[in-house]
């Protein structure tokens, strides 16, 4: 069995699941945010009109919540979509709430591996489609609706059809100006974006070895664009190491067995590949960046799960540092954790200096909702996952995907920029 | 269930374009209803009447995990959507939540079904029927599960 059979198999008190079975199997980790959220509410309220009792949930101590897309509060619905999410969050006795100007808090999927809520050989399920990015930890991560969510926050369990596994074996050193995300657009552009549709996606490789903890979770992240159940990687030294420095819980990791069954193997050397872009309006609308260096950009950006964590400003910084930005720049840190991290060692003040603003952790322009929509026409180079019509905000706006490093090469010299050709 | 088709000769219509993000803060489903399919037809809802049904191409309601596409589209009056494969969230969300029906077809009934169409679902033969081309096709049979949980109306009705 794959990683993922071995962990739907025990989460369903078998020996063993194949591909295409269906099990109801138990549910470890629950995540709900400020979207999704309401909406489980809305699905309670619709239970209980119908005379169901809800007293208690099946485990408050394995559900957590967000408060993500629509912070800082856009308007009085967001804000009493909050109030909602809060008065949940009392009512069930809810103990880890990531909140708004409370401390930590930030994107949910960014908030689940800073704050290890999810361990490897887990089963764990979100209200959001990104919640595959946690996957890198060795968990079974996948995301749902709120129905489902409301469903397993009753009754600690649901049914899955356990999926085929696609293995990508990543192999080789990574060049200093590619980074996973790159990896991830070109096996999209390749494969297309129902190539892991109903499937797990696994990732593997001596670059995967080689590869730092943050880096996977842009992999498993954007395995979402590609339309799969989940995305995974097996646990290493480097695993139990990132999970272990955050957290003193005990867990066991689950790896696939050598006669494990893949669907398909599709192997890449990464010290081939070149930067990577995604055009309008589908995450699969590849190029190299070269081939887009006349493509002039209004505004650069680094926020979201995808591509801004700490190791995604980092790099980002590398390149800006010492130089101004041509367009408008915006970088969103995805987690107060990172924001204070990237303060003290000085990213925050390297892109301050190139003229770029500071937001704080937020999903909102990532998804078009606020906090820097694009207008009509717009084109912007972003660190995020998706730019379908309409993402970022004006249906005809037009968001060009790219790593964190192409974006702040971009950013400088004001056109798509490879960032090789930066000095 | 009877009504006309809608056809979108596309593939990966996503749930950006049938409920755009900065309406996901609405839980009221007819508000949302309002917004169904924005970004793809602004005359969508103008167009739909009650128990219609979308007919698209492969991977409908890829993107975001939104629950909010199935509930725009129902209370916009979609009783089905005809595609020729579907997004596994999507999927999901629209028979788990009792939205709608997520109804695969196979190419040659997709190419067959012309825009404004009058489609007759009959989910317990397997045929959807063509009325205003006198022609019936199979839908690919829901799996066992899928079935039990629509027939108890969702999956918060059903009890395994």
């Amino acid at each position: 069995m794959t990683i993922t059979e071995k962990i739907l198999a025990k989460a369903s008190g078998r020996d063993r699941v194949s591909p295409e079975d269906v099990v109801f199997a138990k549910v470890d980790k629950v995540m709900l945010h400020d979207v999704s959220g309401p909406g489980v509410m809305t699905v309670f309220k619709e239970l209980e009109k119908k005379g169901r009792k809800i007293e208690k949930l099946w485990d408050p101590s394995r559900v957590w919540v967000a408060e993500d897309h629509f912070v800082p509060a856009v308007d009085q619905l967001a804000a009493e979509n909050i109030v909602m999410v809060q008065n949940f969050v009392n009512r069930f006795g809810i103990k880890k709430h990531f909140k708004y100007g409370l401390g930590q808090y930030g994107i949910c999927h960014t908030i689940s591996h800073e704050e290890a809520l999810v361990l490897p050989g887990e089963v764990y399920v979100g209200g959001d489609s990104h919640t595959n990015t946690t996957g890198a930890v060795g968990a079974f991560a996948t995301g749902m609706g709120h129905t489902d969510v409301a469903y397993v926050l009753l009754n600690g369990k649901i049914w899955f059809k356990v999926p085929k596994t696609i293995l990508f074996k990543l192999e080789g050193e990574l060049p200093s100006y590619l980074m996973a995300k790159d990896l991830i657009l070109k096996i999209i552009g390749d494969h297309g974006t129902d190539v892991g549709n109903y499937m797990a996606m696994q990732f593997a490789g001596s670059a995967i070895s080689k590869m730092p903890m943050e880096e996977r979770f842009t992999l498993t992240n954007m395995t979402t664009e590609a339309g799969a159940k989940n995305g995974i990687i097996e646990p290493d030294q480097k695993t139990i190491g990132y999970v272990k420095e955050k957290t003193d819980a005990t867990f066991t990791p689950v790896v696939g067995d050598k006669d494990a069954e893949y669907t398909d193997i599709h192997t890449y050397e990464v010290g081939k590949l070149e930067p990577i872009v995604a055009k309008p309006y589908s995450p699969a609308n590849i190029s190299t960046a070269r081939e887009l260096s006349n493509v002039p950009i209004d505004k650069a950006y680094i926020g979201s799960c995808t591509g801004a964590k700490y190791n995604d400003l980092l790099e980002a910084a590398r390149i800006i540092k010492g130089k101004k930005a041509k367009v408008r720049m915006e970088v969103l840190p995805a987690a107060q954790s990172i924001y204070m991290r990237a303060l003290k060692e000085g990213l925050i003040n390297i892109f301050m200096e190139a003229g770029a603003v500071i937001g704080p952790p937020t999903c909102g322009a990532c998804c078009g909702a606020h906090m820097g929509v694009l207008a009509k026409d717009e084109v912007c180079v972003s660190t995020t996952n998706r730019n379908f019509p309409g993402r970022m905000g004006h249906v005809e706006s037009k968001t060009y995907l790219a790593s964190p490093k192409v974006v702040a090469a971009s950013a400088i010299t004001g056109k798509i920029t490879d960032p090789r050709d930066i000095r | 269930m009877r009504g006309t088709a809608h056809k979108y000769e596309q593939n990966n219509i996503d749930t950006d374009v049938i409920i755009p993000g900065p309406y996901l803060k609405i839980m009221d489903p007819n508000e949302l209803a309002k917004h169904a399919m924005e970004g793809l037809d602004k005359e969508f809802v103008k167009k739909v009447k009650q128990d219609d049904f979308v007919v698209a191409g492969e991977n409908f309601g890829c993107g975001s995990s939104r629950e909010h596409a199935p509930i725009a589209l129902k209370h916009a009056g979609i009783s089905a959507v005809l595609a020729l494969s579907f997004a596994r969230i999507f999927y999901r969300n629209s028979v788990d939540g009792a939205h709608l029906l997520p109804i695969e077809i196979d190419r040659d009934a997709y190419e067959n079904i012309s825009d404004k169409d009058q489609l007759e679902i009959d989910v317990s033969k397997g045929e959807v029927r063509n009325i205003t081309k006198n022609r019936t096709y199979k839908m690919k049979p829901f799996p066992e599960l899928i079935a039990k949980i629509i027939a108890a109306g969702g999956l918060l009705n059903y009890a395994p």
